[in-house]
Order: C-alpha cells, then structure tokens, then sequence
C-alpha cells in the first residue's frame, strides 16, 4: 500500500539544538495515529515541518498519489494540498459566527477575486450544517465563536479542519482542558474522522491515547523511539526509560 | 445578490440616505441656489472633508478590517492631489500664454511655448525645463489614470515587499512611515521637478472654466466628492461583507490561522493595501481642487498619524465609524485652528485654541482608546442591537 505521508531522514537543528534528528515516519491513507513523547522530542517541531512553517536542514517529505514534495511550499499551499492543522490552543475567529468560521474552512477555491465574487449556495450551507452536526454544534452556527465554551472552540476548530476536506489532519493536544465527557466526545470525532482519511494526534495524555485505541509513535530527542499499540510501546524498556519512567518519578 | 447586500448591511442604507440629504441640503444653501447662507469657502471646507471621509473609510478598512496599521496612506493622497495637479497647472499656464504670445507680430514656435509655459511653471525653482515627469501633464485623462495607477502601483510593488517578507506589526507601521518621510522629503527638493516646498499652486482655477464662478466650482467639485464618497462607501462595505470580510477580519485576528486555512494571507494583505491606496489616491485628487495648494508638507507622516487617529476616534472596524471620525475631527480641527474658538483667559494665562487644540485632540485620542476603544460609532451599538 502506498503511504499518503513519507518523511524521510528529516533533521533540523535551531541554534545547534537538534530538534529533529533524522527523523523517519509514514502515514497510510487512512488512519489515526498517536505521537507521544516528553517535551522537547520535537513533536510540534514535526508538525511545522509538514506544514511548512519550518524549512528541514535535510531530508525529503513526500506526499500524496503523485509523490510530491512539501518542501519548499508554502503553508497555505500545503493546507490546499489537503493537510489541515490544529493548534494546541484553541485558535477560531471568535469576533465571527460559527457559520462564518465554518464557511472561511470549507473547501473552495481560495484567490482573493473568487473569494471577492463568491456568493452562498444551498450546497456549501448543506456542507456547514453537516460539519456542525458532526461536532455537536449545529444548535450554535449564529452564535459568536468568541462566546463559546473551551470545549467548544475546540470542536469547532476540528470542524472547520473538516469542512477543509483534508487527507491527513494533524491535531496538536486536542483534549487538554477538556473534561472527561468533552474528551469522550472528541474522541470520537476523531475516530470517526480516521474512517477516511489520516489523522495524527499529539497529545501528552495517556488516558485520552488509550481512548483513541489506535497505533503510537513514541518520539525522543527527535527521532522515533518506538512505534506499535500502546500496550507494545509502553513496555518497551526504552520507552519506559526516557519517557514513562521519568513521568512516574 | 444586491438585495441580501443591503439586507445584511442596513447600514450602507442609512449612509447613502444622510449623506444625500446633507449634499442637496449644503446645495441648497450654497450660494449657487442664491440662500447663501453657507458660503463658498465653507462649501470648499466640507467638500474637503467628504475627500477626508473617503480616505478614511479606506484606512478603516485596511487598518480596522485588515489589521495593517498603515501610515503611508496620505502619500498616495497627496500622490493623487500631486498627480492631478499637475495638469491643473499646465493647462492653466498653457492658456496664460497662450494669450500673452497671441499679441506678438510673428507667431510663435512650439518650441517658445513649451519654454514660456516652463518658465511660468518652473521659474520659483530656477529652472525652465520640463522634468519627464510632466510628459503627460498635458493630458487630462492620462493625469487622472495616474491618480489611480501611481499609488495602485506603488502600493504594489511596496506591498509586495513588505508582506512577502512577513513584515507585520509595528515593524510594518514604521515602514509605511518611512515610505512617506522619504517620499515627502524627496518632494521639498528643488530638483524633483514639482517645484520642490512651493508646491503646486491656483489648483482651484479650472482650465476651460474660466468663466465660470467659484461658487458654481465649489458646489460641482462638493457632489463629486459627494458622489465618490458614496461610491466608495458602497464599494467598500461590498468588499468587507460576505467571505472576503470573514478573511480579512480572520487575517487581522489570526493571521496563522488564515493560513493554515489554505488561504495566501499576502495577497490578501496586498489587494486591500493596494485598492485602498486607489481609493487614497482618488480622494486626494478630488481634495487639491477644493483646497487650491498642495506642497510636501501635506504628504508629511503626520497627516498619516492623524488619519489614524480619526479612524481611531470614529472607531476602527465600522466605516460609518471612520467617516464620523473623520468629518468631526477635520471639521473641529478648522474651526479650533481657523480662529473660531473663542480664546479661554484664565487671568494668568490665555489659552489660544490655535496652539493648544492638538493637546486637546491628544487628550481625546488617549481618553477614546482608553474608555472607547470601539469610539463614537460603539455608540450605535447602545441604540442598535445587532441581529444575531
């Protein structure tokens, strides 16, 4: 099977600190994936260089059918490529409407003129609806996304990486802050999001990994440490080592 | 598409109704109807500030909606004014000596014209030659294509500089600024070939209408001013509604965001910078007429800071909120500094409101971004509750 994502021998050094050291990993077309790992393993280091945010000293990240590379393309082109990104932190426009916020994600061409000319169509507003439903919003489209709760803008930002349409959705910490039922909830979009097309998770907490009951990738010191079910890799005495074993001292 | 337009910005409505009174009213009042109770020079003040209102809701929508705290504004102003300008004055001196040679037993040759109209022109800087610049001052049409395509294009060319390379922020405001001081300082040489600190000047005569009064050149050049503000207005509030506001107000919150989104913010950034310089651009060409004169000093990075300012005042994010702005503020500007306000003695000292008026406008600004931040036009939201 051909992967959708192949980084390949990927380091990059900032100020002669090695965030990212020849760092290899692939993503199938349809998947959802976990990367763990202590602070500092370079897991959102990973994030900016497929999203383009960072430029890698060496290596090669390819990408999709076609075997393209990402390096050298500009964010906002990766993000048409379809790889759509969340931040840590909750990031909507919270003086504009749900609606609004959904309508800006939805796939459409993105030129300045066409954006100028485009006008709403029963079709896009069926799409938007559909999105809100998906994440438990479709009572909110009118409100102001600023007025809504953590939770919530979480949500919406997993729904407006959606409403992009994109193959490989990369989310950073989704369920920090969240509470118990919010987590269970956002699991499950996730889940339900990996039925066709990739999703990689970062996330810190064990509990919500073990939730997403899905393969992980261990990172440290900006390589892969380890990668299998949770079950394998937080066995493996290595992992144990740099990441568990300091997390339990 | 026109109906939802006005359906969802009642506003624009409202707008166009209070500005058409105003202009038929002033018409009516106006010494061409014969009331005259306003008069010419007064008319040629409000004709002025409708230009100002203009360039101001083209800040508000690159500052307000888009995030970009220009202030290099007033230089595409004062380039539509210069730009217009010039063929104000080169048709005017063209018809002064056209007739001053008319006398002469021997016609002249083009070549003598061309020299006379040089030496009127450009005599006040000791020098007789026309500068390339002027090729196509003879022209009325070329001159008013450079109003909108000098600062279109140089709104380009530095914009595309400047947002390319990521430039943003305060970094991005002192850049602006340093474009008008080089821009303004370049101007008060002698040999930039527009006359240097004398300006140029007798931009309220009209060539072709010699004949006809001030007062009538007044009114015409007010509902112009009027029309293009309207224009604008309607213009504008079309741009910032619908998907192409929800980018731009999302560039101005987030930019990153944005750009995750799939969305190129530079050129985003770069069409609002560089239609609102058009848009600067016209409103300073229809400014010059009314107020007679333009030198450097009105492309000086203050005018820029006092644009801010009003929009500031009249508050950011509303046009009608930058045109309020701009009119109160540009309109109690000449009266404080017109002699108009009455001097406040205070027995050991007098208060003269030509000195001490920017302390006041200074006071305002501070007061409005403290306790206002959304200004006069946040007041509308007491009296009008969104539909939500």
């Amino acid at each position: 099977m051909s992967m959708l994502l192949e980084v390949d021998g990927v380091s990059v050094s900032f100020d002669g600190f090695r965030a990212i050291n020849n760092l290899s990993i692939n993503f199938g077309k349809t998947e959802l994936r976990a990367i763990i790992g202590p602070n500092g393993a370079g897991k959102t280091t990973f994030m900016d260089i497929v999203t383009g945010k960072t430029k890698p000293d060496e290596g090669s990240v390819i990408w999709g059918d076609m075997n393209i590379s990402l390096l050298g393309m500009s964010e906002s082109r990766i993000a048409m490529e379809g790889i759509g990104r969340k931040f840590q932190k909750p990031t909507v426009f919270e003086a504009q409407t749900v609606r609004q916020n959904l309508a800006m994600a939805l796939k459409n061409p993105r030129g300045p003129f066409a954006v100028l000319t485009h006008r709403k169509t029963a079709e896009n507003a069926r799409k938007i609806e559909a999105v809100a439903a998906e994440i438990g919003l479709a009572d909110s489209l009118t409100r102001l996304a600023g007025e809504l709760s953590h939770g919530q803008k979480q949500w919406l930002e997993i729904g407006m990486l959606l409403a992009q349409e994109p193959r490989l959705l990369l989310v950073d910490e989704p369920a920090a802050g969240m509470t118990v039922e919010e987590r269970e909830k956002t699991t499950d979009i996730l889940r339900r999001a990996a039925q066709t097309r990739a999703v990689v998770v970062v996330e810190h907490d064990m509990e919500f990994v073990r939730r997403l009951d899905c393969k992980v990738t261990v990172l440290h010191e900006g390589a892969v440490l380890a990668e299998g079910s949770l079950d394998y890799v937080i066995s493996n005495p290595r992992v144990i080592e740099v990441y568990l074993g300091r997390a339990d001292a | 598409m026109k109906n939802t337009f006005i359906a969802q910005n009642p506003s624009v409505l409202w707008f166009l109704l209070a500005l058409g009174l105003f202009s038929i009213g002033v018409t009516a009042l106006s010494e061409v109807s014969g009331v005259g109770v306003i008069s010419t020079s007064f008319v040629k003040v409000l004709g002025k500030m409708l230009c100002l209102c203009l360039i101001a809701i083209a800040m508000d929508v690159v500052w307000g909606y888009c995030g970009i705290l220009s202030l290099g504004h007033f230089a595409f102003f004062g380039i539509g004014g210069y730009a217009v300008g010039m063929w104000l004055m080169y048709a005017r001196t063209e018809g002064i000596v056209l007739e001053s040679l008319s006398t002469q037993v021997i016609p002249p040759t083009p070549q003598e014209i061309s020299d006379a109209i040089g030496n009127q022109i450009f005599g006040v800087v000791g020098s007789s030659d026309f500068p390339m610049i002027w090729s196509f001052a003879d022209s009325l049409f070329l001159q008013l294509l450079m109003v909108v395509l000098i600062p279109g294009l140089l709104a380009l060319v530095f914009g595309w500089l400047a947002f390319r390379s990521r430039v943003t922020g305060v970094y991005l405001s002192i850049l602006t600024q340093a474009m008008t001081l080089a821009l303004s300082l370049y101007l008060f040489q002698n040999d930039s070939g527009l006359r240097g600190n004398n300006g140029l000047s007798g931009l309220q005569n009209i060539p072709g209408f010699e004949a006809t009064s001030q007062a009538t050149l007044s009114i015409a050049f007010f509902l112009a001013s009027s029309f293009a503000l309207a224009a604008g207005y309607v213009f504008f509030a079309w741009v910032v509604s619908g998907k192409m506001g929800s980018v731009v107000k999302g560039i101005r919150d987030n930019e990153a965001r944005v750009r995750f989104l799939g969305y190129h913010v530079e050129s985003y950034k770069l069409f609002v910078f560089t239609i609102t310089a058009i848009v600067s651009g016209i409103a300073g060409a229809l400014y010059y007429p009314q107020a007679g004169i333009i030198n450097p000093g009105e492309i000086a990075p203050i005018a820029s800071i006092y644009l801010a300012v009003w929009v500031a005042i009249g508050g950011r994010g509303r046009l009608y909120g930058a045109v309020i702005g701009a009119a109160l503020v540009s309109l109690l500007s000449s009266w404080f500094t017109g002699g108009g306000a009455p001097n406040i003695n205070l027995g050991f000292y007098t208060v003269n409101w030509t000195d001490w008026w920017l302390v006041l406008l200074g006071f305002s600004f501070v007061a409005v971004t403290l306790f206002f931040p959304k200004g006069i036009g946040g007041l509308f939201d007491y009296l009008v509750r969104k539909p939500q």
